[in-house]
């Protein structure tokens, strides 16, 4: 088999037709003329903000937990970071580095006593971890509404208190990392900050799983009787990517509301496990193998499509098909990876 | 409570030529690995035949093909020909082969704990009445005639002399009864022309084997056609009546079965393991006066299949030390549980020092190797690279490959150093790869085992245990793989430890061989001691059995 | 009963036990009247249990929960509102409707019933994402099929730019179908409850119907599969078509519980009403004591009938205690949402055990 074939073989039909679609919306969007610059820098922006969320699910895949349905859970835990931070008033730079701090903080127990419950729940992880994160997201909401905030930019003001559904970083650290560096080349501004943030994590991981500890997590995922017979712990090394995998959730929420200029408190990080998941499908990733290529390359097809499909689509479709385009994309990717040969569940 | 004459369907009399079951030379290859290279045996009706061989022989191959099972037919079918009653026939499928009158006793009980003992007996061939729903949607939506379920259960238990309610639930029932409550099963078929009995008193105790040995015979009184496969030769003595050996694949011995009666214990048990040796043993100067290396003391090990009841023996500096017995005896877990990949007890001391056993990251930093029988299962990472395999061992327990780091969870890999290394070993071991990125599952079995002895030889160690080095291997490579140990042994003084079924390869390359029979070592042999004290010690028949 | 027996049992029944404490707790404090109550009951009950049934096949046939039968749901949904676009009303609606749903529901089931069977061991997180395509794929239909590819002429259903269907399709026409067919009230305490007599009816022919089942040959055979597909295969019962089969079998009730529903609610939200249906039905059927391996119509009662009290007491609880009912809403899906964590991990840690010890 040629080599060309080879690769359109293993790269298989869905994640063909999703490259071929990508092209096809910026094709249209080119041919009518559109303000091509200001798409892609959408685009670019929408990249920079889930790359993180994505990355997050690699270390759980290549340490034998799969996919990590779970995602929310660390997320809450930067929301936590972030509401904080936003209560104390802190501002600019230092607050983006203060919520990071906090929710990386509280992401390594969370990670730890999640990894512990994935370790006695092996074979269920994916379908144990969505519902340990629906019921935490559910949970916070009641703590988000009975919690003891009075910052008045924070709660609802008639009540007094209980927090509102979004905070508002206007005036905080909105979008701090996005326009850190930013410049402009051909009408297209470039939210640098951002972006080294994200491949600069990227570079991180890849080196991390270089190293001997990452090496050991593989080799444990890889097969875990051999790693027994090394003298590894394939507990410890599951529950060691789990903490990860939680860790670069917090971070990866708090770049997200950097960018996006809101915290999102309630029931918004229920569903924010399942785009990152196909984003890292789509990329090339399976249930068992994940390299930061398929992050970045996976990120960028995936928020590509939602970005452009909403204004190439409307010129010729009258209503929004861009979230239905997206609940089919997102859902059927994650489906075509669920029935390809590989055990586990 | 006597085991009274099941109902069967003579094919024909017991005294006519044309026997029940017949293989003409059946072949069966895996993945390229011929398991199967063309065994022939006859069975006749009311006859009891054993099929003895070692693990890896292919007697579960040979029952799989017999029975229909989905495995063969999904991995390229098999080559030659099975006759019933003088019919050729090619089952796909298991209800093809039951409802030609095959029946087969499992080695894994085939039975559902959470249905009652009848519901089990009758499983898919429950008797049934039609229902107000059968008309729309046929045959199987008729409502289950309970009565009629619990009555044949009770004939079919009566008759294999199990007294229990045939309404308990199987789950709990202690693993004796589940054993009859799967014989009872077949006998409630009618129309049985064959039973298939796979390892059936493995987890019996004495009275439970003599009672099913007894129903055995009460099957074959009746005309049906016994295949009884063990690899316990005092069965095999007491009921059979002739005797297949299969070994590596072939039918072994005469071309006629052997009959037990007149063919001793022991020499069965040399058919079992190996060609009598016409193999030049290389003369080697024994080292009778060398230091000990590793002394073993009471060793006790847990590993299923292989159990150790109590093993003590000494490893001498710079001595190939053979390990050999039939298997199940426990030859395989004496390594196993020295390197802590299965629970132990007892002591163990290295060069003087003790250490602790469960501990294999301890063995391995002690100097201790082990290429594993288990290839796939626990010696290789078969999605990585070679070079991967090669180097990691040595990575984790002894920090070879890694770039120095403040932290040490955290040094890199030099990527550069990994396969320099892995190169030269390629072509010192010859593995033929196409470099040392190529995924190990790509490999032949035989370049596999060599990438296992080189991640062994990078740690460098003082002792090395290798366990099957050459199975499952073709006769070149096990040459290559044999030659290589030896040289470790000879140009590097490494000791080995080599624990092998294969008593042939054993008298090849060993010092002296350690023969282990029920979990103990009952024999220390030079290789050059005669066929009849190998066949005695792993028959069991020496001074200490 | 001796003191271990009691203690077992509680054990068993605990989180049933603790949602009767819930509630009665929750009803104290809002100062429920048991007329309110029973009138609220007698309703959800009748419309929910059919759902909850559809559950119980894939259970015993070892395909776990179906997260899938979302997709039935939406196979009733498109039956109900083309048979009141189609100017149907009444019982015959009704009875229009479920012939309608039929075979989309088998349709359905199908495709859900091979997917199961490619994915095998990951079939509910299977059906979890498939329910998500197939929204996708509905709305890929009512939102831009309707009125363009399919021909759809009704100012009421459809959206002003002329195709897409609205957001709230009335099903007055064939509301209270079943439930009135025999109309029966009873007084209680100044009000008058209605009671769906005809439906309980229907709820009571399929309870029978689930337990005629499994005293068949087929029934019997889904069971082995779900204690054992290995040995079952080896008996020879097909076990790939029988899964196929159960799949099919549970969308089809799903689609008819979602008719039932609906023609109780009077009202379909389009692209809404489906999307709940998965979780709150397993949540009701777990309640129960039920788990991912063994159900019993007796459980998939008893589990609507805890789950719909809380889901009704709760909001009512929340405003009592905290002045704000929306801590009540959050906290019934929170405890949907916590018991079916609870059955997921104990099934996983249940066979995570099994698998170590038969090493």
């Amino acid at each position: 088999m040629t080599g060309l074939r080879a690769f359109l073989k293993e790269a298989g039909v869905p994640r063909l037709i999703i490259a071929a679609f990508v092209i096809v919306l910026f094709g249209v969007a080119v041919a009518t003329k559109m303000n091509l610059p200001s798409l892609v820098t959408d685009s670019i922006v929408r990249v920079a903000r889930n790359g993180i969320l994505v990355l997050a699910l690699l270390p759980a895949i290549q340490g034998g937990v799969g996919l990590n349905f779970g995602l929310p859970l660390g997320i809450l835990c930067g929301l936590i970071g972030c509401v904080l931070t936003l209560n104390w008033g802190v501002g600019g730079a230092a607050g983006l580095a203060l919520a990071s701090g906090i929710g990386a903080a509280l992401a390594i127990p969370v990670g730890a006593g999640y990894g512990w419950l994935l370790n006695r729940t092996r074979g269920q992880e994916m379908m144990v971890g969505t519902y340990l994160g629906f019921a935490a997201v559910s949970g916070m909401s009641i703590f988000w509404l009975l919690a003891p905030f009075h910052n008045p930019t924070l709660v609802w003001a008639i009540a007094g208190k209980g927090l509102r559904t979004t905070l508002s970083l206007t005036g905080s650290f909105d979008k701090v990392l996005d326009r850190w560096m930013a410049f402009e080349v051909a009408g297209v501004t470039i939210p640098t900050g951002a972006l080294l943030v994200f491949f600069g994590l990227c570079a991180l991981v890849a080196w991390f799983f270089k190293t001997q500890m990452g090496i050991t997590i593989a080799a444990a995922r890889s097969n875990p009787r051999f790693a027994r017979a090394a003298g590894i712990s394939d507990q410890r090394t599951r529950i060691q990517a789990t903490v990860f995998s939680t860790l670069l959730g917090a971070i990866g929420i708090v770049v997200y509301s950097q960018s996006f200029g809101f915290v999102q408190l309630y029931t918004a990080p229920l569903l924010m496990a399942f785009p990152a998941i196909a984003c890292i499908l789509i990329g090339g990733a399976t249930v068992t193998r994940a390299t930061v290529t398929h992050v970045v390359v996976g990120t960028f097809l995936f928020q590509s499509i939602l970005t452009v499909a909403l204004p190439v689509t409307s010129q010729v479709i009258q209503g929004d098909i861009s979230e239905t385009a997206r609940l089919i994309i997102q859902n059927g990717m994650i489906l075509y990876a669920l029935t390809r040969v590989g055990s586990g569940k | 409570m006597s085991a009274t004459s099941p109902t069967s369907d003579p094919g024909g009399p017991l005294a006519a030529g044309r026997p029940v079951l017949e293989l003409r030379g059946v072949t069966k290859e895996y993945e390229g690995n011929r398991v199967l290279k063309g065994v022939s045996l006859a069975v006749r009706a009311g006859e009891i035949h054993a099929l003895v061989g070692e693990n890896g022989a292919g007697k579960s191959t040979l029952m799989n093909i017999l029975f229909g099972m989905p495995v063969i037919h999904e991995t390229g079918g098999y080559g030659g020909d099975v006759l019933l009653n003088g019919a050729p026939v090619r089952f796909t499928q298991p209800v093809q082969a039951m409802a030609a009158g095959i029946g087969m006793v499992h080695q894994e009980f085939m039975l559902l704990p959470g249905f009652r003992v009848a519901e089990n007996i009758k499983l898919n061939r429950e008797p049934a009445h039609p229902s107000f729903l059968s008309p729309l949607f046929g045959r199987r939506l008729d409502s289950l005639d309970r009565k009629t379920m619990r009555g044949d259960a009770r004939r079919a238990l009566d008759r294999v002399g199990l007294d229990i309610d045939e309404w308990l639930p199987v789950a709990g029932l202690p693993v004796g009864h589940m054993q009859f409550i799967e014989i009872a099963r077949e006998v409630d078929k009618t129309g049985l022309r064959l039973l298939i009995f796979d390892e059936p008193t493995a987890v019996l105790t004495e009275s439970e084997a003599e009672k099913l040995l007894e129903s055995m015979k009460a099957f074959s009184a009746a005309g049906v056609a016994v295949l009884f496969i063990t690899h316990r030769l005092d069965e095999v003595k007491a009921v059979a009546d002739r005797i297949t050996v299969l070994r590596d694949g072939e039918v072994v011995g005469s071309a006629e079965p052997l009959d037990p009666r007149t063919t001793p214990v022991t020499r069965i048990a040399e058919l079992m393991v190996g060609r009598p040796s016409a193999v030049v043993a290389e003369k080697r100067a024994r080292v009778a006066n060398a230091d000990v290396a590793l002394s073993v003391s009471g060793l006790r090990v847990e590993m299923p299949g292989e159990p150790v009841a109590e093993a003590t023996f000494q490893v001498r500096r710079g001595e190939i030390l053979g390990i050999g017995g039939l298997a199940g005896q426990g030859k395989l877990g004496i390594a196993n549980g020295i390197m802590g990949l299965y629970p132990a007890s007892g002591s163990v001391a290295l060069e003087g020092v003790s250490f602790s056993l469960n501990d294999p990251r301890g063995a391995l930093e002690r100097g201790l190797a082990f290429v594993s029988e288990d290839r796939r299962g626990v010696g290789l990472l078969v999605e990585e690279s070679v070079e991967l395999n090669i180097a990691l061992s040595a990575l984790e327990a002894q920090g070879r490959f890694l770039k120095p780091f403040p932290i040490p969870a955290l040094r890199s890999s030099d990527g550069g150093a990994i396969r320099a290394h892995a190169a030269s070993m390629i072509s010192r071991l010859d593995i033929r790869t196409t470099g040392p990125r190529q995924q190990v599952k790509r490999l032949s079995g035989g370049n596999q085992q060599k990438v296992c002895v080189a991640r062994a030889m990078t740690l460098a160690p003082r002792l090395l245990f290798v366990s099957e080095p050459t199975r499952g291997i073709d006769v070149g490579a096990k040459e290559r793989v044999l030659e290589i140990l030896s040289g470790l042994n000879r140009d590097q003084g490494v000791t080995l430890v080599v624990t092998s079924s294969e008593l042939a390869e054993l008298r090849a390359i060993c010092d002296r061989i350690l023969i282990v029979y029920r979990g103990r070592i009952v024999a220390d042999l030079a290789p050059g001691a005669s066929d009849a004290e190998f066949g005695m010690a792993m028959a069991g028949e020496t001074a200490h059995s | 009963m001796s003191f271990a027996r009691g203690r077992r049992l509680i054990g068993r029944y605990s989180v049933p036990l603790l949602f009767v404490v819930l509630c009665v707790f929750g009803i104290v404090v809002a100062e429920i009247t048991p007329a309110f109550l029973l009138g609220e009951m007698l309703i959800r009950i009748g419309r929910n249990s059919l759902l909850v049934l559809s559950l119980l096949i894939p259970i015993l046939a070892g395909l776990g929960l179906n997260f899938g039968i979302v997709i039935g749901a939406m196979a009733g949904q498109i039956a109900a509102i083309f048979a009141v676009h189609w100017g149907f009303s009444g019982i015959g609606g009704f009875g229009v409707a479920m012939l309608l749903a039929t075979p989309i529901a088998i349709l359905f089931g199908w495709a859900t019933g091979t997917l199961f069977n490619k994915a095998k061991g990951r079939e509910m997180v299977s059906g979890l994402i498939a329910g998500f395509f197939a929204n996708g794929l509905y709305q890929l239909l009512f939102l831009f099929a309707i009125g363009t590819l399919i021909p759809f002429h009704n100012p009421e259903m459809v959206l002003p730019q002329g195709f897409g269907l609205r957001n709230t399709v009335d099903l007055s026409p064939i509301q209270y179908a079943v439930d009135d067919l025999v109309k029966w009230q009873v007084p209680m305490e100044g009000t008058m409850l209605r009671v769906p007599i005809a439906s309980y009816v229907l709820v009571g022919a399929f309870c029978a119907l689930t337990l005629f089942f499994f005293r068949t040959r087929l029934g019997q055979q889904f069971r082995a599969m779900g204690q054992d597909p290995h040995v079952a295969a080896i008996a020879g019962i097909p076990v790939e078509r029988n899964r196929l089969l159960a799949t099919i079998l549970s969308t089809l009730l799903a689609a008819w519980g979602q008719l039932l529903f609906l023609q109780n609610i009077g009202t379909v939200n389009t692209y809404n009403s489906h999307e709940q249906v998965g979780m709150f039905a397993i949540a009701a059927l777990l309640v129960s004591g039920a788990t991912v391996t063994k159900a019993t119509v007796g459980q998939a009662l008893l589990g609507t009938i805890l789950f719909h009290t809380l889901f009704v007491v709760s909001p009512l609880a929340g405003k009592a205690l905290a002045g704000d009912a929306q801590i009540g809403e959050f906290f019934r899906v929170f405890v949907a949402y916590a018991v079916i964590s609870v059955a997921l991990v104990l099934h996983a840690w249940q066979s995570a055990k099994r698998e170590r010890e038969a090493v």
